[in-house]
């Protein structure tokens, strides 16, 4: 380890300017004559537009234009596609209805957008979009699944009959059912997965700019994947060609999965500054964030594990309702399938799996990915019914884990995925010693004393991330490649800039980079620069979502920092006037072996821009791109303990512990990991006891700001204790895995499990998150009547 | 539109500003301090906090126009001379921040509070950020960077 390569706990780069006011984020970025847009979006959940006149906001002062869908469709531009194409378990492919930008005819969701007010201040614009008047008819809506599946539910598309937008299966049915007739025990549970609002504090936001001279297009964006973007918007919406659209995602603050999909209001942004040759600017509310940023979760499911006497895992049955809401968003589809039930082997070796999913359209706003996206569901699912199961039969919780570790690699998973590395029992070793398991009967005795209800829960899990290899990715339906680009430009003089397709939206790349460079290049991390973000200065990217950067963007790193080490030692042997297969690269020195002949870097790649003598085979210049392609997904795992102390009076759930030890494979800056693993902890602990998304009957948000939605606060939480247990990535060079969902994926079963412990003497079996004080003292009063 | 005259980052300066313009507005657009953010609009998120006479006030809760002969100081205005400071030294040091978003607010709330505590203890901290939100980092070394930023600026 050098002493800013891996493993060095460095400062971050990037602070400088976040800690000074100079980072630049999407609001930030003001262009000369810059227009201010507001959208008109529906008040109601399910209504026909029956007449939208706009002359009054048109004469409103400082208003440019007042544009609707009627106008878009006439321009030509399409709707918003979904990414992943999921098909049934009949195999017809999933109903794909119609998702305009700006919705002409019938609104689905509240805050559905149907008109925009382009203005010359932001104040203008908005008070103008008052004066848009819109004649709805309102129509019933179906704000639930339950709504949604009921007899003469309202239908949210025409062409998606009983809202449903996919039937789909994955696992053996047959061999599940087998399992089930030769159990000794079966284990049930009926549970909410509950929705969720990402909720990064940066709002989303886009500037866009037209250049008519040069037909060029600029859009800033809060985006986790420019390039992304660009492709959707350009092939699939605007027919705009890539190299007359540039889409820069600069300083984003937060994103969480929700700036990964293309919205419509950048679609409109876009078209409105290129129909009206001026910039124009969109900045999210925060209520506009809560109504249109897509959310996350919302399962309803069924789920029965199978056991033998000795608590061996037989088999497992799910059967899972999924909301997509309104429309399908650009991942939608594949959240609650590849990115779910892919998962439900967890750490065990249960045999025979099998899940259903119905995929359903609803009256709200369209669900995608939040942090973990479809691994938190199915990690919650599973270690309930471990627990539930432990407890209906009489066995120790720890041991009947143990019992079903998996512990040999590679292991085959009945639910298509094949884990590479992992070792499950260390994991949860650690976590039981670092939350000091075998103390905890007397500190609940202690606790007993003051009248508080103690309880300690675990979970032990598994997720996929480092997405994807793309060809698995395609055959399950993926209408995109996975892989990542990164670009190592050795400038004459030895410094480096790093052109990454990985996008940096908190997660400190500027300096886990270039960690790598001073690696595996030799440089100190001061000569190295980092481009991310940017379609027009990196050559191409998948972005940033499903813990990938590392393992994916960091890979590709290394791939190029491998060629030019090749062709370095070329240029070295050359200058040292030895054969390349004798040239060794080490800490930044290239040595002709077994001798004290040596070529810095710097002095190899000024021989390489001035190649006066220089191998005549050739080319001049240090600079090489690699695409790296993963050949699996990565698996990280742990184990999380939790221990809570529960007021029987008020419900009050306090959190006392949360304790975890964690495989995220190499760990390259670990100040960094750390950061990462209490992020996602925060969002876990606050879907596990805090947050929840909730419409009434007719489909009003009624969670539309930080006044009702309830945000994990520094006082909601605890430190966190946490320990490593590492197993290296077997099929990427750095044996790296990925952190940034952990928490959010590990930590809510834990949290209930001690929840649930605390409330066993009453008799409670189970608690829906999230574990609020009303709920949790609803049960005890229930468990005591 | 009225004439507000008001000291910022140590330097006076007039703008012109409507009766219904937010010391938010005023600065980020009206004197290019885009350093202050705006992340919600019911005055619960935090990260657009400034100092007004050196307390932590919400400048979106705040007219331009009420903070008339007062001090500011953005988060543009606590370095100097191209020094962090202390406070800012420790979320770097101590990794507070993450995507930089709520940091600003964080920041200059947690120099106020050092002008009130002297050692404020771990659910000190916690109760004195609950105006403050952040998703990125989970508060934990949010937590160490304020106390460590209230020692270093001499408690």
């Amino acid at each position: 380890m050098t002493d800013t390569g891996i493993g060095a706990a460095v400062r971050r780069k990037e602070d400088a300017r976040f800690l000074t006011g100079r980072g630049r984020y999407t609001d930030d970025v003001t262009r000369p004559g810059q227009l201010y847009a507001h959208f008109v979006r529906s008040p109601l959940a399910h209504a026909k537009i029956q007449k939208l006149d706009t002359k009054a906001a048109e004469k409103a002062p400082g208003v440019v234009a007042v544009l609707t869908g009627k106008q878009l469709a006439a321009d030509g531009m399409g709707g918003l596609p979904c990414g992943w194409l999921i098909h049934s378990r009949d195999g017809s492919p999933m109903k794909e209805p119609a998702h305009p930008a700006l919705v002409a005819d019938e609104v689905r969701y509240v805050g559905d957008a149907v008109a925009v007010v382009i203005a010359d201040k932001r104040v203008h614009a908005k008070a103008a979009a008052q004066l848009v008047e819109v004649d709805y008819e309102e129509l019933p809506a179906a704000a639930s699944i339950e709504a949604a599946l009921a007899k003469g539910a309202p239908q949210v598309h025409a062409d998606a009959p009983g809202n449903l937008c996919f039937d789909w299966e994955i696992g053996d049915e047959a061999a599940t059912k087998a399992a089930f007739t030769k159990a000794a025990h079966v284990a049930r549970l009926d549970l909410v997965n509950q929705r969720l609002v990402p909720n990064a504090i940066e709002p989303r936001a886009s500037v866009a700019e037209y250049d008519p001279a040069s037909d060029m297009t600029t859009l800033w964006l809060t985006s986790q994947n420019p390039h992304v973007a660009r492709l959707l918007m350009g092939a699939f919406v605007m027919g705009l060609p890539e190299h007359k659209l540039r889409v820069i995602a600069p300083d984003v603050g937060g994103a969480f999965g929700s700036k990964i999909f293309l919205y419509a209001e950048e679609v409109v942004v876009t078209w409105a500054a290129r129909k009206l040759a001026r910039p124009v600017k969109w900045t999210a509310e925060r209520s506009e964030s809560f109504q249109t940023d897509a959310h996350g979760r919302d399962h309803i499911t069924h789920a029965e594990l199978a056991l033998a006497e000795d608590g061996t895992f037989l088999g497992l049955r799910v059967d899972t309702k999924a909301n997509l809401g309104a429309y399908l968003s650009t991942f939608g589809s594949s959240i609650p399938t590849y990115l779910y039930a892919t998962l439900l082997a967890g750490c065990y070796t249960t045999p025979a799996i099998y899940a259903n999913v119905k995929a359903i359209f609803t009256h709200t706003t369209p669900v995608d990915a939040v942090r973990g996206a479809g691994r938190p569901e199915a990690a919650f699912l599973l270690e309930r019914l471990v627990d539930i199961a432990a407890r209906e039969m009489g066995i120790d919780r720890v041991e009947i884990r143990r019992k079903n570790f998996i512990t040999k690699f590679p292991y085959q998973t009945p639910v298509a995925l094949e884990y590479d590395a992992g070792d499950y029992p260390a994991a949860l070793d650690k976590a039981l010693e670092l939350a000091d398991w075998e103390g905890f009967g007397a500190r609940r005795a202690e606790a007993k004393k003051r009248g508080k209800l103690r309880g300690i829960g675990l979970s032990t899990f598994v997720e996929a991330c480092g997405i994807a290899p793309s060809a698995v990715a395609g055959a399950l339906g993926a209408r995109a490649g996975l892989f990542e680009s990164g670009q190592i430009r050795v400038h004459p003089t030895g410094s480096v800039t790093v052109y990454t397709g990985s996008h940096s939206h908190g997660q400190g790349h500027e300096t886990t980079f270039s960690q790598l460079v001073s690696e595996f290049l030799g440089v100190g991390i001061d000569q190295v620069d980092v481009v991310h973000g940017d379609t027009g200065q990196v050559a191409f990217g998948m972005g940033t979502y499903g813990s990938r950067s590392i393992a994916v963007g960091g890979s590709a790193l290394y791939m190029a920092m491998q060629k030019i080490v090749e062709k370095g030692k070329k240029i070295a042997a050359h200058l040292m006037e030895a054969s390349p297969a004798d040239v060794e690269f080490d800490k930044g020195t290239f040595r002709v072996k077994g001798t004290d002949k040596t070529k810095a870097l710097a002095e190899v790649s000024l021989a390489a821009y001035v190649p006066h003598n220089y191998p005549t085979d050739l080319e001049p210049g240090l600079d090489e791109t690699a695409f790296y392609d993963p050949k699996n997904f990565t698996f990280p795992a742990g184990a999380h303990v939790v221990e809570v102390e529960v007021d029987p009076e008020t419900g009050v759930v306090e959190l006392v512990s949360v304790a975890c030890a964690d495989d995220v494979g190499t760990v390259i800056n670990p100040m960094i990991v750390d950061g990462q693993m209490h992020g996602g902890l925060a969002h876990g602990i606050g879907q596990a006891l805090l947050e929840h998304a909730r419409y009434d009957d007719s489909g009003q948000l009624l969670t539309g700001s930080y006044m009702s939605y309830t945000m994990p606060r520094a006082s909601d939480l605890p430190s966190f204790k946490l320990g490593r247990s590492i197993t290296a990535c077997t099929h990427n060079p750095l044996g790296v895995k990925g952190v940034g969902e952990v928490g959010s994926i590990g930590v809510p079963p834990a949290v209930i499990n001690a929840v649930v412990d605390a409330l066993s003497e009453l008799g409670v079996t189970h608690v829906d998150m999230p574990a609020t004080p009303e709920r949790v003292w609803r049960h005890i009063q229930q468990a005591q009547a | 539109m009225t004439q507000v005259a008001l000291r910022v980052n140590g330097m006076d300066r007039t703008a012109e500003v409507d009766a219904g313009t937010l010391l938010v507005e005023l600065l980020r657009e009206q004197l290019g301090l885009t350093g202050t953010h705006v992340g919600c609009d019911t005055s619960q998120c935090g990260a657009c906090a400034v100092l007004v006479d050196g307390r932590s006030v919400k400048s979106c809760t705040a007219f331009a126009l009420d903070v008339e002969g007062a001090s500011v100081t953005t988060i543009e205005g606590l370095s100097t001379n191209g020094q962090l400071h202390p406070m800012q030294a420790a979320f770097k040091e101590h990794h507070g921040l993450q995507c930089g978003f709520c940091t600003p607010g964080m920041v200059l709330s947690a120099v106020d509070l050092a002008s009130r505590m002297k050692n404020p203890s771990e659910a000190d901290v916690r109760k004195w950020l609950d105006g403050n939100l952040c998703r990125c980092t989970g508060y934990h070394n949010i937590v160490r960077a304020v106390q460590a930023g209230v020692r270093e600026m001499g408690g």
